[in-house]
């Protein structure tokens, strides 16, 4: 099975007969980049295996994937693995851990590297023992012979230094079918700790003579320090222009000193955030910077209708339940963090920036934090921790933001303004698609500007301007243009992004990025276009469709969900929506089931998804409900509300998240591909959930609503 | 000035200021990193232990306010050995993923289970309606606290 159009963030081929003759093959995933072997995996002589990739565990499960994946191709048990957290000074780098990429980077690289490990071993102990290498098997690291006799092991190798070459391309994988581990619901690794509130998380780190920090930000954005109080006893301050900290024996003393120096420090505060109900018009109003990612003339038929559309996601928190947290110490040899930042090396790059100190100096090492939706402010709070550590040498600082930071100060997933114009022939066919999306960029993330992209950095008194935020390139997902793309089959296609050059709140990407706001304004129109021309909005779509596989799960939900209860009309609703993650990632379809009355909730939601191989099916259905429970908390609650200072939805009663009260019920079915490549199943429902749960509202209440969240206000709005 | 109560089961001396919220005694007074500190304003439910058996947030109950009462914190419910029955069916169901608000719900979750032996789906919503999770594993957690339920009543899963 193949998919109907290629991957566009695909690299490209570099195949003996395309490339130059000595150009070496192309390695899976990061071991292109990372191609020494001894930096993915360490045998160890008691018999135990390190696995260590350079990607990281943000509470997705990759660990858990990485060490199924290198069971299978060692050969070796499930319990004999381990993964150890990346660290600069000796991980391979393998970029951002983001984009549902993990299993298709890092676990490629992680079985290649495996096979390749075992294939070295068994060259070695075939040529050691005499015996022929095809008549050598593995059995739980042991080699053995024909005769049953064990004639070597991956422990007794373990000193050889085997695994100190560049990784050779010519091995083989195993076939999906041989797989014995990836593929199966293996435990996660990490929740065994956290079941039982064993110290796992950075939170829980503590190092001799560690001291706590907490940060006082400005009261307001772009506020000035003006007048300093004294610090309070037992605190010592760290000020360098207005990052203001203060530092303590203990997180308690800390929190208390910092609310003491927050009520007596003086700021001089100004307005500088535009009116919230004005957002939309200054995205179109500009300063823009227009790219066009599609530009197609239709066939120039004449349309019989038109539909215009303009839909709005505002700015959206990362809303962690544990705030961001950072350790450093500084010393003569250099700076030490710890993070749960999702790009070590890219941390790593902009503390350098920040702190006018040379990357070599810096090492990163990753610990898991609370749960990790995208940009938060796990790289901001690091440089927090540096600013504190460099004022107090030999000592190392930890600070843990407090809530309000979090969800006031952490970057924001970016608002965004999409319109859409369809033109349909009488029968509803599509001839032309027209989708301009406006707001800002999608990433800020360090590594990325010439500027740190560090919160602290453009407080400093010799501050650094806060780079405006980017989209990533097409090629690579997009950002605000993220599934603009619809997958229906149409004649003209115009989409071009808009990014908006002020950001007066810093936005990066957060779960998903433009395709929440894109998926929703292209289902709602496909639904609203079925309709209009007086057909079933599945047939309509699948009508529309050449794609096998996206066909597939489009009928795979329909089936799950069954035929739509009673009640319907009577403030009771299904919507279907289907997107490609990215046009190159997870085909995945949702039916949602909504009851409206004083608000909308929803009831159920049914979700079919192909992700390709599954290493672990368990976790992936996982990753794909948490996905689409958030969406759903997304599309009915969330929403970053601000004045002329500062951002107003700065705790858990002004930005509510969805409760257990709350949640739907949620089936998920996965389709069988275990030959197709892996693609990733943490962001394919965010979208499709978004959209489905709008379309269910026009079926319950016969409204369209074009505005997030579907909030009884803005539900009242569309009803005019 | 020298406060003391029941810990886990233990009588505990903490010499720490008697306005120390009771996360902080816990964690970096006597080394319990299980209770997670996630507002400091009663909201998230990360924070939860069981006070005299009524959970209650541990970010804004000072020190001094448990003297001579009984804590139960997540370590208190139960150890690998020895894991308490809501922690079996937390790993049986897979229930969690990053794991930052475990800690509070399983708190919460026993003292339904004290209460009430045999909950249904909507009490499990409403007991833990006071903690937050993030990573959407609300479902698997429900289904946890029902399983625990059932084989603490001694039925099969």
């Amino acid at each position: 099975m193949s998919s109907a159009r290629p991957a566009p963030d695909a690299a490209p081929p570099r195949s003996a007969d395309v490339g130059p003759p000595s150009a070496p093959p192309r390695l899976p995933g990061s071991l292109e980049a990372n191609r020494r072997l001894s930096q993915w995996l360490r045998l160890l002589p008691e018999g135990r295996v390190v696995v260590t990739p350079g990607k990281v565990e943000i509470g997705q499960g990759i660990l858990t994937a990485l060490a199924q994946i290198a069971a299978d191709e060692l050969d070796v048990d499930f319990a004999r693995i381990s993964v150890e957290a990346a660290a600069t000074d000796h991980s391979p780098n393998e970029g951002v851990t983001s984009g549902s990429r993990s299993v298709q980077d890092s676990g490629l690289a992680v079985r290649h590297a495996c096979a390749a490990a075992r294939a070295i071993h068994l060259g070695v102990v075939a040529q050691r023992s005499g015996v022929p290498l095809e008549s050598l098997r593995v059995e739980d690291g042991t080699f053995i012979g024909p005769d049953g006799r064990a004639v070597g092991s991956y422990w007794r190798e373990a000193a050889s230094g085997l695994l100190e070459c560049d990784t050779p391309h010519d091995v083989a994988p195993k076939p999906a079918a041989a797989r014995r581990v990836a593929g199966t619901a293996a435990p996660r690794l990490d929740l065994p700790d956290k079941v039982f509130g064993a110290p796992r998380f950075l939170h829980d780190m503590r190092l001799p003579g560690m001291m706590f920090a907490r940060i006082i930000r400005p009261p307001s954005r772009e506020a000035r320090l003006e007048a300093l109080p004294e610090a309070p006893a037992g605190a010592r301050l760290v000020v360098d222009g207005s990052f203001l900290a203060v530092v303590c024996a203990t997180e308690a003393e800390a929190a208390g000193a910092a609310t003491r120096v927050a009520a007596r420090a003086r700021w001089a505060e100004r307005d500088t955030l535009p009116p919230a109900p004005e957002l939309a018009d200054r995205f179109r109003a500009g300063p823009v910077e227009t790219t066009p990612i599609a530009d197609r003339p239709g066939a120039g038929a004449a349309p019989a209708r038109t539909l215009r559309a303009t839909f709005f996601r505002p700015y959206m928190a990362h809303a962690s339940i544990g705030t961001c947290c950072a350790v450093a110490r500084w010393s003569e040899a250099g700076l030490e963090v710890w993070s749960h930042s999702q790009s070590i090396f890219a941390l790593r790059r902009d503390l350098g920036l920040a702190l006018r100190l040379p990357a070599e100096r810096i090492v990163v090492h990753h610990r898991e934090g609370a749960g990790c939706y995208g940009h938060n402010g796990a790289d901001d709070v690091a440089l927090d921790a540096a600013l504190v550590a460099r004022a107090t040498p030999g000592r190392p600082v930890r600070v843990q933001w407090s809530r309000e930071d979090e969800l006031g100060w952490a970057p924001f997933g970016a608002a965004n303004l999409v319109t859409v114009e369809a033109e349909v022939a009488e029968d509803g066919t599509l001839l032309s698609w027209t989708h301009d999306i406006y707001g800002n960029g999608h990433l800020s993330r360090p590594g990325f500007s010439e500027t740190p992209s560090l919160l602290a950095a453009s407080h400093l008194a010799v501050p650094f301007p806060a780079p405006v935020a980017l989209n990533p390139a097409p090629a690579g997902g997009g950002g605000a243009d993220r599934n603009a793309m619809p997958a229906y089959r149409t004649g003209g296609l115009s989409v071009r992004v808009h990014r908006w050059l002020e950001m007066p709140l810093r936005t990066s990407s957060f779960r998903a990025l433009g395709a929440m706001a894109n998926v929703l304004a292209i289902e709602s129109v496909m639904d609203e276009l079925a309709l209009a021309a007086g057909r079933d909005p599945v047939a309509y779509r699948l009508a529309h469709l050449d794609d096998p596989r996206a066909r597939a799960v489009i009928e795979a939900v329909v089936a799950m969900a069954g035929p739509p209860p009673g009640g319907r009309g009577e403030g009771v609703g299904r919507g279907l929506a289907f997107a490609r993650y990215k046009g190159s990632g997870a085909w995945c379809a949702v039916v949602a089931e909504v009851e409206a009355e004083e608000r909308v909730r929803v009831r159920r939601l049914w979700i079919a998804a192909d992700a390709g191989e599954v290493v672990n099916p368990e976790g992936a259905a996982h990753q794909i409900e948490g996905g689409a429970v958030q969406a759903v908390s997304i599309a009915l609650k969330e929403e970053v509300t601000f004045d002329g200072r500062g951002v107003t939805s700065n705790s858990w009663d002004t930005y509510p998240i969805l409760r257990f009260s709350e949640v739907p019920a949620v089936s998920v079915q996965l389709l069988p591909r275990p030959e197709a490549p892996p693609l990733g199943t943490g962001e394919c429902a965010t979208g499709p959930t978004v959209a489905a749960i709008s379309n269910a509202i026009h079926d319950a209440l016969g409204v369209r609503v074009r505005t997030l969240p579907f909030t009884p206000d803005n539900i009242a709005q569309a009803m005019g | 000035m020298t406060v003391a109560f029941e810990l886990n089961g233990a009588p505990v001396m903490l010499d720490l200021p008697p306005e120390t919220p009771l996360v902080h005694a816990l964690r970096d007074g006597l080394g319990l990193f299980g209770t997670r500190w996630g507002c400091g304003a009663e909201a998230c439910g990360a924070c939860m232990v069981l006070l005299d058996g009524q959970p209650v947030p541990s970010c804004t109950l000072v020190l001094d306010a448990v003297a001579g009462r009984r804590v139960r914190s997540v370590e208190g419910l139960g150890t690998p050995t020895a894991p308490h029955p809501l922690q079996t069916a937390f790993l049986e169901e897979q229930a969690g993923q990053c794991g930052y608000c475990l800690s509070g719900i399983l708190v919460s979750a026993a003292a339904l289970l004290e209460r009430i032996p045999d909950p249904d789906e909507t009490a499990v919503r409403t007991a833990l309606d006071g903690n937050l999770c993030r990573c959407g594993a609300h479902n698997r957690i429900i289904r946890a606290v029902l399983r625990a339920a059932a084989s603490m009543r001694g039925v099969p899963a």
